[in-house]
């Protein structure tokens, strides 16, 4: 990282930034709320209240888009917009107004996608329950997303491009790719919101875990990647370990998440082949995802002292060590015979939410830290010690979610697979019903903590804003490019 | 390398374009041949699209989120089998626009649950299925009892779904609202709706035709399309 002072300092677009900050806070409340909820009534089914709109059916996906879509994608607009303006030298592309339309176009869209749900409507895919309509304004607005990115590389100061957003360009370009190949559908009429996706079957199924898997691949990791090859070291103060495992681990990464589709479809309808080739390319993914481990971690070299002063990176570091853990037990899931005892349990849901938490929500606390006192030009946190507590809490919660999904997990796969003396099956599938509820209890208390956390954090983080402004920062030479370290 | 990776590092066009090449490539090779190759799909006799009111009960399942919690697809696993039924083939999906199979099974597999229950078991568990089955975490859908099933557009449905490939015929889409009353009446007369649609079970009581009838129609013709036994599906027998 060359400190180079830029002579003119730039003016950068920060301020629809910390709109998608304010957003990333206030929906992260919201999806792990109704996560909370949900959880509940898995544990207490009364809890649905027989209503249409507050049962787990039309919940459930409020809550998935509500993490992925609403917190994650937030987080990801603000942060890649931050980040490519610095890395580049460039303001952002198309201006102020393009910028507010991104973002009061993407908020009307999860607003309208929340709604539509507990209203039901619902296209019935998983991570891919918009209707038609909201479908069609999401792809304008992410349009518009991809200029301004693409936009604002085209016109960096810098000659290279930065490897985070290598990670954010590959991540807008494949959900756009994503998000039109599998909404493909036929609506009703014009003035109805249903529609008929344009494959059926095991086609749909295909294209269905093609969209899907890389959702987890393109949204929830690529995109997260970019955010970590750009706080990691700006927090640490420290290069990127490994330019060469950028370039290596990049392209395999890219080239291999396509292909894992298939196990989630592992014994299914789907042909052999296929499932056999979607096995080996997530195993074969184990490699560059922890090739994006080692590099993340391996900054800190020189600078592990700063874990202990600074809770914002402790946050981003942890995250990085529950992405490797999530990046090894998902090739072991994709294996078919470990599959066969995982697919359709709770197990899945561990493995979620050890990526969902532990990495996703996590590497997004550690650049908000970062970020806050920065964009509102603050000397410091309201309080660091808030901070900490937040980490404790908030791993502890995640130690209650996956631990007692893993436990529930393999009990449901030994339960419905386990024979009597006399060759019958022994349980019953209610009995593994009954089976799991403590552990269901465990996960929403889990979930409580999760959520104390974050709301510790919106306080913190509130009186961090309100704290009397400070020059400091904002005299700071401007901030400069990591371009080709 | 061939190329020097600065020079892709420099060019957003490049990076752009090469990135779009490599994530095109195993999406093109999973994706297309099971399009193309003919044994994706099994041929077998039996399948058919669903009645007009199964069709509704269909939607109503997936507005519901019931793939939330239920799986459409009996994995070819000796346990599986054992519990649910033959293990689910390609074409017994292949006009369910979108699939079904899911990913969960919060509750049971759903894929053979057709001819399982009856009517009533299923009327009774959809209101309380804690009155049915005590340790059941499902809702209560009482309130499907409560409205009206939506019929004014429903050859709409059908001709959209007949546009993505569903093999409806004039005749079964201009008799689209007979057969639905016909099948929600049980002392209607069913032929007309038999010979369009083998199988179909009849359901509700003649009055006037909600949500959950024709959900229940749904639930009852799950799995039931292929008869195994017929020598015609010779080679899919276990
Ligand atoms: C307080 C925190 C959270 C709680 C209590 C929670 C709870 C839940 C519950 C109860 C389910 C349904 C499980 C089932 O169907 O058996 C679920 C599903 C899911 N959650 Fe969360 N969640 C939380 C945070 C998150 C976050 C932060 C994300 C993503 C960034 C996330 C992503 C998902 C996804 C993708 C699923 C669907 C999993 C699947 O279909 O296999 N969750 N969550
Ligand atoms: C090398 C990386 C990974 C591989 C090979 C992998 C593999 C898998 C496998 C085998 C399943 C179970 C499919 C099933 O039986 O239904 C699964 C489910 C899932 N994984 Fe991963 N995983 C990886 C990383 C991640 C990460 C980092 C996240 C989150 C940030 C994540 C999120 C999910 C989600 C949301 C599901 C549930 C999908 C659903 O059924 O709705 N995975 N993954």
């Amino acid at each position: 990282m060359s400190d180079a002072v830029h002579p003119m300092p730039i003016h950068y677009n920060d301020a629809v930034v910390k709109k998608f900050v304010i957003a990333t806070m206030f929906w992260g409340v919201v999806a792990f709320l109704v996560g909370v909820v949900i959880a509940s009534q898995l544990a207490w089914p009364q809890l649905n209240l027989g209503l249409s709109f507050t049962n787990f059916g039309r919940l459930r996906p409020v809550h998935t888009s509500g993490a992925i879509f609403a917190f994650g994608g937030s987080a990801l607009f603000g942060t890649s917009f931050y980040i490519v303006q610095r890395t580049c030298r460039a303001r952002l592309f198309g201006g102020e107004a393009m910028a507010n339309f991104i973002f009061w176009g993407y908020q009307f869209f999860i607003v309208m996608a929340a709604l539509s749900y507990v209203m039901g409507y619902s296209q019935g895919q998983e991570y891919a329950e918009p209707e038609w309509h909201l479908d069609l304004w999401l792809t304008v607005v992410w349009v518009c997303y991809g200029i301004v990115f693409i936009g604002t590389v085209m016109m960096r100061e810098e000659p290279h491009i930065y490897v985070a957003n290598w990670f954010f360009m590959a991540f807008i370009l494949t959900i756009a790719v994503l998000h039109l190949g599998n909404n493909l559908a036929m609506p009703v009429s014009l003035f109805t919101a249903k529609s008929y996706n344009v494959a059926s079957g095991v086609q749909n199924a295909m294209i269905q875990w093609w969209y899907g898997h890389n959702a987890v691949g393109f949204f929830l990791t690529a995109g997260f990647l970019g955010m970590m090859y750009y706080f990691i070291p700006k927090a640490s103060g420290r290069p990127v370990y490994s330019y060469r495992i950028s370039i290596v681990h990049f392209w395999s990464l890219v080239f291999m998440y396509i292909w894992a589709g298939p196990h989630h479809l592992h014994w299914t309808a789907l042909p052999d082949w296929t499932q056999t080739l979607g096995m080996a390319f997530s195993i074969m993914l184990w490699m560059p995802s922890w090739g994006g481990m080692i590099n993340g971690i391996m900054t800190l070299s020189g600078a592990w002292d700063k874990l202990r002063t600074d809770p914002g990176l402790r946050f981003s570091v942890t995250a990085v060590g529950f992405y490797g853990m999530s990046t090894f037990e998902g090739p072991v899931m994709s294996i078919r015979d470990v599959n066969a005892l995982s697919h359709y349990t709770d197990w899945g849901i561990g493995h979620v939410h050890s990526g969902a938490l532990g990495w996703v929500a996590f590497i997004t606390f550690g650049a908000l830290y970062y970020l806050i006192p920065v964009l509102w030009k603050r000397e410091d946190l309201y309080s660091r010690k808030l901070a900490s507590w937040h980490f404790w809490i908030a791993t502890l919660g995640i130690v209650f979610y996956i631990t007692s999904m893993w436990v529930a997990g393999i009990m449901q796969g030994l339960m419905w697979r386990a024979y009597d003396t006399f060759g019958f099956l022994q349980y019953s599938f209610s009995e593994s019903v009954s089976a799991v509820h403590p552990y269901y209890v465990i996960r929403m208390l889990g979930g409580v903590l999760f959520l104390s956390g974050m709301l510790i954090m919106v306080y913190n983080m509130i009186m961090t804003v309100r704290s009397p402004s400070t020059a400091r920062r904002a005299a700071l030479p401007a901030d400069v490019a990591m371009a080709g370290v | 390398m061939f190329i020097r990776h600065e020079t892709i590092e420099k060019n957003a066009f490049l990076l752009l374009v090469l990135t779009l090449l490599v994530i095109s490539i195993g999406g093109i090779v999973e994706v297309i041949p099971l399009f193309t190759i003919e044994t994706t799909v099994e041929h077998v006799t039996g399948v058919r699209p669903y009645t007009p009111l199964e069709s509704r009960g269909r939607d109503i399942y997936v507005r519901e989120g019931c793939y939330t919690c239920h799986s459409q697809m009996i994995r070819a696993l000796r346990d599986e089998v054992e519990r649910y039924g033959h293990y689910s083939i390609a074409a017994e999906s292949m006009y369910d626009h979108p699939f079904q199979w899911g990913s969960k099974r919060i509750g049971p597999d759903l894929a053979r649950v057709g001819g399982k229950y009856s009517n009533d078991w299923h009327y009774a568990h959809l209101i309380n299925a804690q009155s049915v089955v005590p340790e059941s975490l499902m809702p209560h859908y009482a309130f499907l009892a409560q409205n009206r099933l939506e019929l004014d557009d429903l050859t709409k449905r059908l001709k959209a779904q007949r546009m993505v490939g569903v093999p409806y015929t004039d005749d079964q889409i201009a008799n689209a609202q007979a057969d639905l009353r016909a099948q929600a009446d049980p002392n209607a007369d069913q032929v007309g709706l038999l010979k369009r649609y083998p199988k179909a079970v009849p359901v509700g009581n003649g009055g006037v035709v909600t949500e959950i009838d024709a959900l229940i129609a749904y639930l009852q013709v799950l799995g039931t399309m292929v008869n195994f036994a017929d020598p015609a599906n010779e080679d899919l027998r276990q």
